[in-house]
């Protein structure tokens, strides 16, 4: 009957082949330089040359020395120190709120894909939510409860969670039609294990692949609310409120906004990159059954 | 006559370095107006053959590595991919298994066939369309214009095939491939294809490859057999001669393994004890929606049996006949809109999700598919464990029942530690049947829990089933569209028709001597009815 399966076998085999030499250099040159921005921010302290924070009025705006490899800023601060200690903020909020995001809108989700009642009061929520834009609602957030780097947390995470909350409702309210979620059914398995054990590790390898993308959007949205200034405080130095500072010398020394830009778009497009390679390695349509 | 098609010693492998061999050294040959089939079980390479033919196989996964296969003269293997193309509609066709994934579903129907002959004919507007009402009136298709003017999921299953036939003769090839046109569609509505196939070519004189793994079909339509198993050709004879006297031990094997219509001898009462009643059971879809009141229908209309311990009670139709709605009610996996069903005495229909839990044990059920009724990332302990834990079985005990389970359904006791996937069809069935027996059910539901599976492996899992029912005393009540399968394996039947029951008795009497039009229709239908193949011989007229 399923006489198919010789040529699904047949099929499986490049993808094998595929993701065992590898998928390109892309993904892995994206891999370095995140490796090199995440070491660059843990070890911030031992590897700037200047503390990023200290102020030297006779410095002001010095063109790149061997001093200051990037020159410094309008009130004398070394750009690069900055831009490394920059990282910090960008990947703690960038890793926390992928955290956040994934946590609760898994639990959203599944409680949403799985009792139907609940759907219909939490899906209308998460559709008015997703119909606020995102920055707006993140600035409100954080004026309403004051900048600091929970709030600025918080403010990106709400906006991201309907994201993966439909995403996992989608694949729960598919899988929970497979047959053997019904055998678990008549087997007597309470509701809550049939979610824990049978329906949750099917959405592991699609967050995986959303969970980048969180990740970059995240970080992105910083920088965003720091350059307008609904950020992190301004004494802690961000790419976003490096850029904001710099936006009136633009003329006068352009470099100070093309590091930290350049810093972001590296680590975003190198996050975006490992996404785009996970989703290739797991794509659900390629398929966990060898049958 | 002239040979249409001739196959020579044409090898197929995975396109890899060292690529295993799919399809080793076959030759076959087709002439005009004369009907082969090819049968196998799955993984014979049946499906690759006809798929090379056509040169569809899947690029870079499968490639012909050796041998030619000549179209009237002309070698496809080394045909470029425009002439391929053009081939493809003008001298050979295929029609595929499930008609709706082949057809457009965005496109009417009757574009969809004339688009085949703008690309392949200079004809006029006019003439296309004459052509193509001339063809759907030819496939049997009522009201044409009203159906050329439809999109494929207005149409039936059966119509959907009779479009696929239609734009496959419509430029009328020399070969026509069939692989399995007939397998998702209903006894009835097969039947009339399988008629229309043979009228259309003894009418255009078409050289038809059929492929199927059902001996019935090709008891019915086949002048000549090729036997295929894995990638090899077992042998090739006309098909009376090889279902009279199969030479090979593997056709014999095949023959046998295909369970005969005439029920078998009915079992003496094992016990007076009634596990299961259903009465009035009414299971209604669709009516008072929140704004609008769609039509609603009656997926299960006053249904009513009673099924005893140790007995098998057959519910057999064709697709919407509501017979899996019955099982699912039994299980409670839906709710039913009225009547009753008492196990052991109490009635179930109404209990709420925890009240059902003390019944849950009593009731066990194996699925149709092999491969999504085990959850594919816990290991088959695990599976087997789940229901008994459930209950409070501890864990220890629970895992040595569970591979004393699977030494009973015939696997080893280190099957318990492995996943789903490293499990044929037949071994994931066998483990099912496991998980449901570690309950210590009164009832065991299957639902076409053999349909997806290749007869000789049928046939093991049905001996399964008389076996552990024979040691346990349970009862099964068994869904099945399969007429064959019915008369094997139960002692009553009962023949659903749109959601209600037309016909209820013991297997013998509905089976053999038929009361309601319907039950004879189904039986008319059954394909190879006219012969034993177990007894390679023709059904004695009794």
């Amino acid at each position: 009957m399923a006489d198919t399966t010789p040529i699904r076998a047949g099929l499986r085999l490049p993808t094998g082949k595929l993701a065992g030499a590898g998928f390109g250099l892309a993904p892995i040159i994206a891999a370095v330089v995140l490796l090199l921005i995440v070491l660059a921010a843990i070890f911030a302290p031992q590897i700037t040359p200047h503390d990023p924070i200290a102020q030297n009025p006779v410095l002001r705006l010095k063109p790149p020395s061997a001093d200051f490899p990037l020159g410094t800023d309008a009130y004398g601060r070394d750009l690069l120190s900055r831009v490394i200690y920059g990282a910090r903020i960008s990947l703690i909020i960038g890793l926390g709120v992928t955290v956040l995001a994934v946590v609760l809108g898994l639990a959203i989700g599944l409680v949403s894909g799985f009792f139907r009642v609940a759907d219909a009061i939490v899906m209308r929520i998460m559709d008015g939510l997703m119909a606020m834009p995102s920055v707006l609602l993140a600035i409100a957030i954080v004026s309403l409860f004051g900048a600091s780097i929970w709030t600025v947390m918080a403010a990106i995470t709400i906006p991201e969670i309907p994201r993966v909350v439909r995403l996992v409702r989608s694949i729960v309210l598919s899988a929970r039609e497979e047959p053997y979620v019904e055998a678990a059914l008549s087997l007597g398995t309470s509701m809550p294990r049939i979610l824990w054990r049978h329906l949750m590790p099917n959405t592991f390898a699609p967050l995986t692949v959303q969970a980048t993308y969180v990740c970059a959007s995240a970080i992105l949205t910083e920088a965003i609310l720091s350059f307008l200034g609904a950020g992190v405080s301004t004494e802690t130095p961000t790419w976003g409120n490096i850029m904001a500072e710099a936006r009136i010398y633009f003329q006068l020394k352009p470099s100070l906004i093309l590091w930290p830009g350049l810093a972001l778009s590296l680590c975003i497009l190198s996050i975006n990159l490992l996404g785009d390679a996970a989703r290739d390695v797991l794509d659900p349509r390629m398929g966990k059954r060898k049958d | 006559m002239a040979e249409v098609l001739n196959v020579e010693n044409l090898r197929v492998a995975v396109d890899a370095p060292g690529g295993a061999e799919v399809v080793r050294g076959i030759s076959l040959t087709i002439s005009e107006g004369e009907t082969v089939c090819l049968v196998g079980e799955s993984g014979s390479g049946k499906s690759v053959t006809s798929l090379a033919t056509m040169g569809l196989l899947p690029k870079g996964s499968l490639k012909p590595v050796g041998g030619a296969i000549r179209l009237e003269g002309e070698d496809l293997l080394a045909c470029s991919a425009a002439r391929l193309r053009d081939l493809r509609a003008t001298r050979m066709s295929m029609i595929f298994q499930e008609p709706m994934t082949a057809l457009n579903p965005v496109m009417k129907v009757g574009d969809q066939i004339t688009e085949v002959l703008k690309a392949h004919t200079k004809l006029s507007n006019a003439e296309c369309h004459a052509k193509v009402m001339d063809m759907l009136t030819q496939v049997g298709l009522p009201d044409v214009a009203r159906i050329a003017g439809s999109y494929p999921h207005q149409l039936s299953g059966g119509q959907r095939q009779r479009i696929m036939i239609a734009m496959a003769l419509v430029l009328e090839p020399k070969l026509l491939i069939a692989d399995e046109p007939t397998t998702a569609l209903d006894v009835t509505t097969q039947k009339q294809i399988l008629f229309l196939i043979k009228e259309l070519q003894e009418k255009h004189g078409t050289a038809v490859l059929f492929i199927t793994h059902d001996m019935g079909v090709v008891s019915e339509i086949a002048h000549r057999v090729y036997v295929m198993n894995r990638g090899d050709m077992v042998e090739s004879a006309p098909v009376d001669t090889l279902l009279r006297s199969p030479r090979e031990e593997y056709t014999r094997k095949l023959l046998s393994a295909v369970p005969s219509l005439t029920p078998r001898a009915a079992r003496s009462f094992a016990s007076d004890r009634t596990v299961l009643q259903v009465t009035e059971l009414v299971k209604r879809y669709g009516g008072g929606g929140f704004l609008s009141k769609s039509p609603e229908t009656l997926a299960a209309n006053d249904v009513n049996f009673t099924l005893r311990a140790g007995r098998t009670l057959g519910i057999v139709g064709e697709s919407g006949s509501g017979k899996s709605t019955v099982a699912r009610c039994v299980m409670r996996l839906i709710d039913p809109s009225a009547g009753g069903i008492r196990v052991a005495g109490h009635d179930i229909a109404t209990l709420s999700r925890t009240g059902m839990k003390p019944y849950r044990k009593k009731l066990q059920m194996v699925f149709q598919d092999p491969y999504r009724s085990l959850n594919p990332r816990i290991t088959v302990a695990e599976s087997i464990m789940e229901g008994p834990v459930n209950y409070g079985t501890p864990r220890a005990k629970a895992r040595a029942r569970a591979e004393e389970l699977l030494e009973l359904v015939g696997l080893p006791r280190t099957a318990a530690a492995r996943y789903p996937h490293q499990f044929s069809g037949g071994q994931r069935q066998r483990i099912a049947i496991a998980r449901a027996l570690a309950m210590e059910p009164d009832l065991l539901v299957a639902d076409e829990a053999v349909s997806a599976l290749d007869v000789s492996v049928q046939a093991q899992v049905l001996d399964l089933l008389a076996e552990v029912q024979e040691r346990m005393g349970i009862a099964i009540l068994f869904i099945t569209h399969d007429l064959r399968v019915a008369a094997q394996i139960c002692d009553d039947v009962a023949v659903m028709r749109r959601g209600e029951v037309v016909e209820i008795g013991d297997t013998a009497t509905v089976l053999g001597n038929p009361r309601h039009e319907y039950t004879r229709a189904l039986l008319e239908a059954a394909p190879g009815r006219h012969w034993d193949f177990a007894a390679f011989a023709p059904v004695s007229a009794a």
